[in-house]
């Protein structure tokens, strides 16, 4: 990786990091454990799934909402700031000072989620007494979330590149909701016919697929994942935050500073 | 070779919500700035100075014009390496210490790893800021973010430094030690452009200034030729409590302050005041010929010209 992408990111992940951010998870991880003792006085047989269906969406959701809390601000407040002006007289690059803040803030979530994904097996541990065979595919299904983290993070970046902070997470939270409704516009826009099913077959197909890359039912029913699917889902989500981040570049790169 | 030469750079934005019409920031500027030359870019605030130094770091874009910098087109990447900027009311990422900052900002320049700590600790000596190195920059006076600024400007030691407004801010011993400064920069050779609306500071620094006002260059001169020249008076200051009626006759405007009295006159009744001044037993204190100050060619410059008078009058948004 190109140098300067790297000390950029390494400050926008330091940033984070000092911001309290991980300390809110570290409650989270608590306060997962403790509905887990909870989910495992009351249900029967079930408190596998349970936990597993709970862990992951609050995962899932935790981490989306700071990726688009974290996101949202990182061009516009450096451009409000004017922290930017001493970063780019220097030999730093408008695309490489994007892609940086990208892997910063990808880098903070992973982190993240290292940590929600400790508290997620610690609750498993302490409901089931040991780790199953298909316990593996909980992290199938953390890696997933991941990458649906790398959509948010990159939809995030390309709104906070010309959008106030307010609006890029209203844009970023409406596609999240829209991209986790996906397949259900898929379904919709092959029953209707005319422009109303050209249009809806546009937008299914635009906005980022979020329910295939949600397994976590599949997974908290102990099903196994194919291969081909976390090939083609890693390759869609790759695909999917490089075109976002292109349009951040490119917006960015012609942006005035005033 | 030229430092800086900038050729009719020009800038222009949209304002209005429905009706965009263009608004000129920056008319077509014209100027050079010759290598170890101290350059002062004087005007009043938004007269376009910052918008100049904006286009030439690249953080907007020009509407039309050029720039070539240390022999370079401006938006070539190696220009950067080169050069140090202060931004006007600078701010840090605040999480950061002074110390992480300015390594961070090594990175960024390009400072080799080896060199790097031992760089930073030294700029932090020079700017006085090694007891305050580990604070984080949140708990910064405003003064002490300026030297902040000037660290992360001179750290990457470049040929070629760039200050908006560096001693706003900031107390008269804070001044006095950017002045310092800025003199140590031009001992060691490196070329100073710096803006700012303080005359005295101009006059104290620079080599040349130009005035900018309303977008337009009003004018360029050398500081030494400027303040060199007579403005054909002669000051006299004597002791005494009243006027001598013959200095009145002479055309001098004077008046009387304490036990002294100071007068203005032509250069040419010099020889005429002193004979009055004998006759009259009166002590001369000082004669001294009447100088241009840089602020009366400021002043000079800031009047509307007849051209600008005229687009005043046609409305031209500027």
């Amino acid at each position: 990786m190109n140098s300067r992408i790297g000390f950029v990111a390494f400050n926008t992940f330091r940033e984070a990091v000092r911001d309290r951010v991980l300390y809110n998870l570290i409650a989270f991880a608590l306060m997962l454990s403790g509905a887990a003792i909870l989910v495992g006085e009351i249900s029967i047989d079930i408190e596998r799934l349970v936990v597993v269906n709970l862990g992951l969406t609050a995962v899932s959701l935790f981490g989306v909402v700071i990726a688009i809390f974290i996101g949202i601000g990182l061009v516009s407040k450096e451009i409000d700031k004017r922290t930017l002006y001493t970063v780019l007289s220097r030999p730093v690059r408008r695309w490489e000072f994007v892609v940086g803040k990208f892997f910063g803030l990808t880098g903070t979530l992973v982190v993240n989620t290292f940590f929600m994904a400790l508290g997620v097996f610690l609750a498993l541990l302490y409901v089931a007494h040991r780790f199953q065979k298909m316990d593996f595919w909980v992290l199938v299904a953390l890696y997933f979330i991941v990458l649906q983290f790398f959509i948010v993070c990159s939809l995030a970046l390309f709104f906070s590149t010309f959008s106030t902070p307010l609006m890029s997470a209203v844009f970023t939270f409406a596609l999240f909701v829209i991209g986790s409704l996906a397949e259900d516009l898929r379904g919709f826009a092959r029953v209707t016919q005319g422009v109303a099913g050209w249009i809806a077959t546009g937008i299914a197909y635009v906005v980022p697929n979020f329910s295939a890359l949600n397994i976590i039912g599949a997974v908290a029913h102990g099903d196994p994942v194919a291969g081909r699917l976390i090939l083609y889902s890693t390759i869609y989500a790759l695909l999917y935050s490089a075109i976002a981040i292109s349009g951040a570049v490119l917006v960015f790169q012609h942006r005035n500073l005033k | 070779m030229a430092a800086i030469e900038i050729l009719d750079l020009e800038k222009s934005y949209s304002v209005g919500f429905w009706r965009k019409r263009p608004k000129l920031a920056l008319r077509p500027l014209r100027l050079t700035i010759e290598e170890g030359e101290v350059f002062g870019f004087l005007g009043p605030n938004g007269a376009g100075k910052t918008t100049t130094l904006k286009l030439l770091m690249g953080l907007v874009f020009p509407t039309a014009g050029s720039a070539r910098i240390l022999g370079l087109d401006m938006h070539d990447p190696r220009v950067k390496s080169e050069i140090g900027f202060l931004p006007e009311q600078p701010y840090f990422y605040d999480h950061l210490s002074a110390r992480e900052l300015l390594n961070y900002y090594g990175q960024l320049s390009g400072v080799p790893a080896k060199e790097r700590s031992a760089r930073v600790e030294k700029m932090l000596g020079r700017v006085g800021l090694t007891d305050s190195a580990g604070v984080q920059l949140r708990k910064f006076s405003k003064g002490m973010l300026q030297r902040v600024g000037l660290a992360q400007a001179i750290l990457h030691d470049p040929k070629l430094v760039f200050l908006d407004e560096p001693m706003s801010g900031l107390d008269p011993s804070g001044r006095r030690e950017v002045r310092d400064l800025i003199q140590q920069l031009r001992n060691e050779g490196k070329t100073v452009f710096f803006s700012t609306h303080i005359l005295s500071d101009a006059e104290a620094l620079c080599d040349r200034v130009a005035v900018i006002h309303q977008g337009e260059l009003r004018g360029v001169g050398s500081v030494a030729e400027l303040t060199s020249q007579t403005q054909g008076k002669i000051e006299i200051i004597f002791y005494s409590q009243r006027i001598p009626a013959g200095l009145t006759n002479l055309g001098a405007h004077a008046r009387i302050s304490g036990d002294m009295v100071n007068a203005v006159l032509p250069e040419e009744q010099q020889d005429a005041a002193l004979e009055i001044l004998r006759s009259e037993h009166l002590k001369l204190i000082s004669l001294v010929p009447l100088r241009n100050s840089l602020e009366e060619y400021y002043i000079q410059k800031l009047q509307p010209t007849e051209g600008r008078v005229q687009e005043e009058r046609k409305g031209v948004a500027v």
